[in-house]
């Protein structure tokens, strides 16, 4: 199974149709955890993104010249749990050598992201939809831009709650999940221009 | 299923597994950063309870900021004086002083001095006492509820319940102030170790309310600002507070208070500057 999609629509599809938060329900622990700050949740939502390019581009790789022509495609999720864990492991010390600036900015957000379902539900998804390797990074990137644009809306929003008055025994992750539902409520919006894939 | 996919299987993810290992150890060792000495020096001086009093995540997080220089040397409250002297020798720096900070639960609420509203038998937690109107059982709002949060934050166990309200064992306490962030009422303060008069008391309610609810609250009668020898004492939306820079600890407004909440805690201490 191959697919044409152009960049426009991965682009469309992963940051607004079917953004991995809020209509796929993917990576739903760091949204919640990461949050507070909107400077905090940029540092997680910029690390993901890297993350999920990277890791699309490899385990497409993997996929297509190790799984593939052994007829072993049943054991994609277990070699793509594998992939993802070493790459996160290798990218972290990668960084803290050469990009120590880049390294002190993800900080401990990236080591958190070998646990992120988002990540390899982007993966899984990408053999599902047939993509090609371009498209699949593509998918990757934009669906790490996709988490990005959900984190920061929603810890700005969670900056203002702080600030407002609602009723007490809503205090903490209570008023928490209601705000990311009713966000989740407006990205539901996007759902009826789905651009066939 | 045949025998071979399986056997292909297990190939497969053990060579996987084996290899990305092998790269893994080999950037371990191509990727190492070294670690400043004096980091390492200094998280061996530090208490290692990874408290945050510092402000720094964790011990390891305090040790490197001082190892760049970023962070004074006093700032382990666990470790006190005698680490900040160690790190201060190995920085080369004078350690200065860190005044050493106490926590305090200013509440006398103890049973049968302060009015409940209903006895509580939920979890045995303040938050999920609050839940019931956002005051807990006590019907003063400023109330320690006494169900522990402080004491269980506490990894000193300095902190103890006693009569339904929190005490603080000054001689444990080492000032992290994590009880200060796990009292859901946020009374509990840090103050200096050599503060022994402190107001026992949180209540900003209006004299008369306090009068109905509570023996044992500020009722912003204004006679200890009045007498305070050195206008140490303000009251301020009805509850006096100590200005611990002006106070000299004379103990005079603990012996006029009429509600008897401002408390000594070491009556020797102040007797000495008498």
């Amino acid at each position: 199974m191959t697919t044409d999609a152009s960049i426009i629509t991965i682009a469309l599809t992963a940051i607004l149709i079917n953004n991995f938060i809020f209509s796929q329900f993917l990576g739903c622990c760091p949204f919640l955890g990461c949050s507070s700050k909107v400077d905090t949740a940029i540092g997680m939502g910029l690390a993901v993104t890297f993350v999920m390019g990277l890791a699309s581009a490899i385990c497409y790789i993997v996929d297509i010249y190790i799984l593939v022509p052994l007829n072993l495609q049943f054991l994609e999720t277990l070699a793509f749990i594998l992939i993802i864990a070493s790459l996160v492991q290798f990218v972290e010390m990668f960084l803290k050598k050469a990009i120590p600036s880049l390294y002190s900015a993800l900080g401990i957000y990236l080591p958190l992201i070998t646990t992120n379902c988002a990540v390899l539900g982007v993966v899984l998804l990408n053999v599902q939809y047939g993509f090609n390797f371009i498209q699949s990074t593509l998918y990757g990137v934009f669906g790490g831009l996709g988490f990005l644009v959900a984190i920061v809306l929603f810890a700005s929003v969670r900056e203002r709650i702080d600030h407002a008055e609602y009723p007490e025994c809503f205090e903490g992750f209570p008023i928490c999940l209601v705000s990311a539902a009713l966000l989740a409520l407006a990205f539901m919006g996007f759902s009826g221009m789905k651009i066939p894939l | 299923m045949d025998f071979t996919s399986v056997l292909l299987a297990v190939l497969v993810l053990g060579a996987m597994g084996g290899i990305f290992g092998a790269i893994l150890a080999f950037a371990s060792k191509i990727f190492y950063v070294e670690v400043d000495p004096k980091q390492e020096a200094v998280r061996e001086c530090l208490a290692g309870a990874n408290c945050g009093g510092c402000g720094y995540p964790g011990c390891d997080g305090y040790a490197a900021a001082v190892a760049k220089g970023e962070a004074p040397v006093n700032k382990c409250v666990a470790g006190g004086a005698e680490a900040a002297a160690k790190i201060g020798e190995i920085m080369g720096i004078a350690a200065g002083d860190a005044e050493k900070m106490v926590a305090f639960v200013p509440c006398s609420g103890t049973e049968g001095h302060a009015v409940k509203r209903f006895n509580y038998n939920g979890p045995q937690n303040c938050q999920a006492a609050m839940l019931f109107g956002g005051k807990s059982n006590m019907d003063c709002r400023f109330a320690c509820i006494g169900l522990g949060n402080c004491a269980n934050a506490c990894q000193f166990g300095a902190m103890n319940i006693v009569d339904g309200v929190a005490k603080v064992d000054r001689e444990k306490c080492v000032g992290c102030g994590a009880c200060v962030n796990a009292c859901p009422k946020k009374i509990v303060k840090l103050i200096p170790y050599d503060q022994h008069v402190m107001v026992a008391c949180s209540s900003h309610d209006k004299g008369a309310a306090v009068n109905k609810i509570c023996e044992a609250g500020c009722i912003g009668c204004m006679k200890c600002q009045r007498e305070c020898p050195v206008d140490a004492i303000v009251v301020k939306d009805s509850l006096a507070m100590i200005d611990v820079s002006k106070c000299v600890q004379c103990g005079h407004c603990a012996d006029i208070c009429p509600r008897h909440i401002i408390k000594i805690h070491n009556p020797v201490a102040v007797l000495k500057k008498k």
